[in-house]
């Protein structure tokens, strides 16, 4: 029987998952948006466990919203990726040096 | 299925903006570049008339609309107020540098104008939907403008950066929001707060909640240990862009922290008072020391501004009415100061040249006394010497804190601000006592010129009358927390 702390778990784990994704990938700046969508769809992991499990529908509404400002948000992500690859020629993290001090 | 029509009144500035947003999107397809002063007049007047909304639609009482999501207090009206003023002085000072850079396009007003209604909307939000609302609106509209001189690589890198960051605070938010709607059942702030005081959910899931959110929190403020995406965005987005980031919305920035901790997690006070004073102790000592080493004056102001956030932080570790008023009365006193500082960076660049290093105001005062002196008014502030707003400011929220007990921080930040003044007076001596390196005219359209002289003297007389502003403070605070 799947409780709702199996439900939590999962999130966390996805959530972890998307941070390490962050923070540890030195390569492919596609890899870290696709990271940050797994981290939105941790969180409405989340509160449509807790909203099922409370019989309340204001959660599962919650993540309709986060879902539509996903959507957005990689739409403004994606074009500062190819904006960015115009400039530099290159997507890879480790490039993106040249502010600093 | 019958649908009830909310309250829309309390909602009418933000209707109107989004209206007149949505209009300039597309009056500007058909305007020549030649004619391109009048998406700029119209946001202009959009501004105008959101004001005098504002302002006869505004009443005492606090009202709540759109089932309890939305909030019209004092509060709210007068943070909005100054954000329109904020938002109208920006468009002022930016608009010789956007037009020498072909940055004086639609998008830029477009733009500028739902990231204003993004913070309209964090300002009157009442509920977790309205707050992350509200607050994507306005960070997906500054990524947006970050990047808009896209042909720059260090503008797409800063883009790409606060973008990320940015996505991960949201994330850490949501995170946090999705815990304490598990633990108490609710997204209503007001609902919150009264589950917590029953003492209804997990106290764990609750702490778990806050660190998440506290986290996402500092990330948006740019307060230490979350403040790496700060000097990079102000240094790499063109100064018009970086003015805007540091000033309207560290006034968002505020209510947020007011709804959310104070509105709608006091229960969790203690907890929350913790982590805000190791975020602002570290933002006040890694800001001051880090701005020292900097050439570039954006970036020595970036680190400024992460100090600066660890002074606001100070009113709300009090815990007290006169904290919260005197963190309000701190970041209007730094809206005022920043638009000073980046204002005259805007004036003294010109085509193909920006005024970023702090060797390009070497001999200001040889070369155009009054702004020199305009300058110096603007960095004691910063510095916090009297009888400027910046030393008031810090004043009061020194003082609160002292009153709630917290000695040894109080005398940590006096030190701190001590070791800021010095590169704040380097600007001053640089100003002052060296040779100028170049020569060239500086030519100032007489609007920007006379709005600088302004704001310059404002700095000056809020700081030798600062009541009638602290007053405000107060009583816009003590209305909204009944």
């Amino acid at each position: 029987m799947l409780t709702l702390t199996h439900y939590l778990i999962l999130g966390a784990l996805l959530f972890a998952i998307s941070v390490v994704g962050i923070f540890l990938n030195r390569k492919n700046l596609i890899i870290i948006l696709m990271a940050i969508e797994l981290m939105l769809l941790a969180v409405n992991m989340n509160f449509v466990a807790f909203s099922h499990y409370m019989n309340d529908t204001a959660g599962q509404v919650f993540v309709f919203f986060i879902l539509t400002v996903a959507a957005a948000e990689s739409a403004i992500g994606l074009a500062i990726l190819v904006a960015l690859f115009r400039n530099l020629n290159t997507i890879n993290v480790t490039e993106l040096d040249h502010l600093k001090g | 299925m019958t649908i009830a029509v909310p309250n829309l009144m309390p909602a009418l500035p933000e209707i109107f903006v989004l209206t007149m947003a949505s209009l300039i999107l597309v009056v500007d397809l058909f305007l020549s570049g030649k004619n391109r002063f009048i998406s700029y007049v119209l946001t202009q007047l959009t501004l105008l008339g959101a004001a005098w909304i504002t302002v006869s639609t505004g009443s005492l009482e606090v009202t709540h609309t759109f089932s309890g999501m939305f909030v019209d207090d004092v509060m709210a009206d007068v943070l909005k107020m100054m954000t329109y003023i904020t938002v109208s002085v920006m468009l002022v000072y930016s608009r010789g540098y956007l037009q020498l850079r072909n940055l004086f396009q639609g998008e830029f007003f477009v733009l500028l104008l739902f990231a204003m209604l993004g913070m309209m909307v964090m300002i009157s939000a009442s509920h977790f939907l309205t707050l992350y609302l509200g607050l994507e609106l306005l960070s997906l509209a500054l990524y947006a403008m970050v990047a808009l001189q896209r042909d720059s690589s260090p503008a797409t890198e800063a883009a790409m950066k606060y973008f990320i960051l940015g996505a991960l605070a949201s994330g850490l938010l949501l995170y946090g929001m999705s815990m304490i709607y598990g633990a108490t059942g609710s997204l209503d702030l007001g609902n919150i707060a009264a589950a917590i005081q029953q003492g209804t959910g997990s106290r764990t899931v609750l702490i778990f909640g806050l660190v998440f959110i506290v986290a996402g929190l500092a990330f948006k403020l740019g307060a230490v240990p979350f403040h790496m995406w700060v000097p990079d965005v102000y240094q790499g987005s063109p100064t018009a862009v970086t003015l805007f980031i540091g000033s309207a919305p560290k006034i968002a920035a505020f209510a947020f922290i007011m709804r959310l901790l104070v509105e709608g997690l006091p229960g969790m006070m203690h907890d929350w008072q913790g982590m805000l004073i190791v975020m602002a102790v570290l933002s006040m000592a890694i800001g001051n020391i880090t701005a020292i080493a900097q050439t570039n004056i954006k970036r020595m102001l970036a680190y400024s501004t992460i100090s600066h956030m660890g002074f606001l932080l100070l009113g709300f570790i009090s815990g007290s009415l006169n904290g919260y008023s005197a963190s309000m009365f701190y970041v209007l006193a730094y809206v005022l100061m920043n638009l000073g500082s980046f204002g005259m960076i805007l004036l003294l660049s010109r085509q193909g040249f920006e005024a970023e290093n702090i060797d390009d105001f070497k001999g200001l005062n040889q070369r155009k006394p009054w702004y020199a002196f305009l300058m110096l008014l603007v960095m004691f502030s910063m510095a916090g010497v009297p009888p400027t707003v910046g030393f008031y400011a810090k004043l009061s929220v020194l003082q609160a804190a002292l009153q709630a007990g917290f000695l040894w921080v109080v005398v940590f930040a006096v030190l701190m601000s001590v070791i800021g003044a010095y590169y704040y007076l380097r600007i001053v001596k640089v100003m002052y006592f060296d040779a100028p390196q170049d020569q060239t005219p500086i030519a100032a359209q007489p609007d920007i010129s006379m709005l600088l002289s302004v704001n310059g003297m404002a700095v000056l007389a809020l700081g030798i009358l600062p009541q009638p502003l602290m007053a405000l403070c107060a009583y816009s605070i003590q209305h909204s927390l009944l």
